[in-house]
């Protein structure tokens, strides 16, 4: 491993308090491009606040991020708790890590086109009319062509998911954050979010997914963490860990998914 | 009282041509208001304590007292000082109109910036979060998110507001500022028919607040498709404004 690429996200101890309430107690976790990697556990395990800490949505009270080989630069404040050192650097690097969120938050004044081009011409300053083109790609690829001038709220779920879906793709991001996307969704709608999940995983996209959706994980990721109170209480290929986990915890977790 | 068509009209003409004045009034205090209303907006939301003090501040002085009061303090009560007298703002406050036009922008500073501050705080988190992801901050976030959904939040409330401004430029009258009411009460002191003069005003005060209700309904439609009605059909080209509109 003398010359191992650089990962695409590198995250390293991460620690994140609430008030007395200590949600993350020391996460790591590599992703080399073209990972897919899931994120399980049961609610209040800290997943999501770990996702979020990578895109510093939430800030980490400790720990180091570094994406594509740079890392976040980060200082104390006067009350000795971290903070970015430069927001600038932030806004840049949340713009490489795209984000899927649980409620879709598209923007509601804006139609679906609008969303998806918003990101590529006003942060990323790239010529509208290649914005569009490439926007409208996007849409037929994320089966929403025929959308393109809807607004968010008359969408479904599973539409409006998508949207975001493609919304994220349209800022070209190093790596995509999905965060619970498809826990809002009515049960006859999770399939077509999958499927456009699973397409791109099999494109070679990095991806953290952090879901409930154990068919995904075990079939379409590359590795699975386990989060048990704030920590990593088991990691590794899904083939391994679904069959023979050495963690009762994991066993007993996945264990309710089955019955 | 007989039905006297040659009088309503030459009151309707007379009335008239204080129209401008009326409009004038309206269009520079709104605007004068909506620019104070923004800064003290700002102090409202801004986190420090002095400034969200002062911003509370105004806004129950100049919500909790009557706009009549708040005329007569600037246009008569500030004339007693020899150092406004003769400060350089005298000609500023020495002149009826522009003293009519700061105390109603600075009322409607006031209702305005409540207004605003209403539209901010409906705006929905997760929307911002979602420009914050995308790598927006500051103006970037503010001018392409959080603004123009606030504004669409509180176009209904601020079209009241307008309403009311219009009506209450009435009260420059009392500070000899010839506008449709002035104007109307200095035709009743020459002819005595009250009635027709004050029926005659009021109908000018109606066209100009149709023509303004109807201009803000046509903003409102603009700003909102996203709220109406998913189109009937799905079409896949055009605007979803005109498969209604």
């Amino acid at each position: 491993m003398a010359d191992a690429p650089v990962p695409a996200i590198s995250v390293r101890n991460i620690h994140k308090s609430f008030g007395q309430h200590e949600v993350l107690r020391g996460i790591s976790l590599d992703a080399q491009d073209g990972d897919v990697i899931s994120i399980l556990g049961a609610s209040g395990s800290g997943k999501s606040t770990f996702l979020r800490c990578i895109n510093l949505l939430e800030t980490p009270d400790e720990g180091e991020i570094t994406v594509a080989g740079e890392a976040i630069a980060m200082k104390r404040n006067r009350a000795g708790s971290l903070v970015p050192a430069d927001r600038k650097q932030v806004d840049r690097i949340r713009s490489e890590l795209a984000m899927v969120f649980q409620s879709f938050n598209l923007w509601s004044h804006m139609t679906v086109l609008q969303n998806l081009i918003e990101g590529p011409v006003h942060v990323l300053k790239r010529p509208k009319a290649e914005c569009i083109a490439e926007a409208e790609a996007l849409l037929e690829k994320v089966g929403l062509a025929e959308r393109r001038n809807y607004y968010p709220a008359h969408l479904s779920g599973g539409q409006q998911q998508r949207a975001a879906i493609a919304r994220a793709l349209a800022m070209q991001p190093k790596a995509l954050l999905f965060d619970e996307p498809t826990s809002a969704l009515d049960p006859e709608l999770v399939g077509e979010v999958l499927k456009v999940m699973r397409a791109l995983a099999e494109e070679g996209r990095t991806m953290l997914v952090v879901t409930h959706e154990m068919a995904f994980a075990r079939n379409v990721s590359d590795r699975v963490m386990f989060l048990h109170e704030g920590i990593v209480e088991a990691d590794g290929a899904p083939e391994d860990i679904f069959t023979n986990s050495d963690s009762e915890r994991f066993r007993q977790f996945i264990g309710n998914f089955q019955a | 009282m007989g039905f006297d068509v040659a009088f309503l009209w030459s009151t309707f003409v007379k009335l008239g041509s204080a129209v401008p004045m009326t409009l004038g009034l309206f269009a520079a205090s709104v605007s004068l208001g909506a620019l104070f209303a923004l800064g003290i907006t700002y102090c409202r939301v801004s986190g420090g304590v002095l400034l969200s003090a002062f911003g509370r501040a105004y806004i129950f002085v100049f919500r909790g007292s009557p706009l009549l009061i708040q005329m007569f303090l600037i246009y008569y009560g500030l004339g007693q000082f020899p150092a406004v007298r003769h400060s350089l703002f005298w000609p500023v406050l020495r002149d009826p109109f522009s003293c009519a036009v700061l105390a109603l922008a600075f009322c409607t500073a006031g209702y305005q910036a409540e207004i605003m501050r209403g539209g901010l705080q409906a705006v929905p988190a997760r929307e911002i979060e979602a420009g914050r992801a995308a790598g927006m901050s500051g103006l970037l976030l503010f001018r392409r998110i959080i603004a123009p959904i606030a504004i669409r939040q509180a176009l209904p409330a601020y079209s009241t507001e307008i309403i009311l401004m219009v009506k209450s430029t009435a009260l420059a009258s009392l500070v000899t500022v010839w506008e449709v009411t002035g104007t109307a009460q200095r035709l009743i002191s020459q002819t005595y028919r009250t009635m027709e003069v004050f029926l005659v005003a009021t109908l000018i005060y109606l066209l100009i607040n149709f023509i303004i209700v109807r201009l803000m309904a046509l903003v409102e439609y603009r700003l909102s498709p996203h709220l109406r009605e998913r189109p009937v059909t799905a079409n896949s080209g055009g605007r979803q404004g005109e498969v209604h509109g």
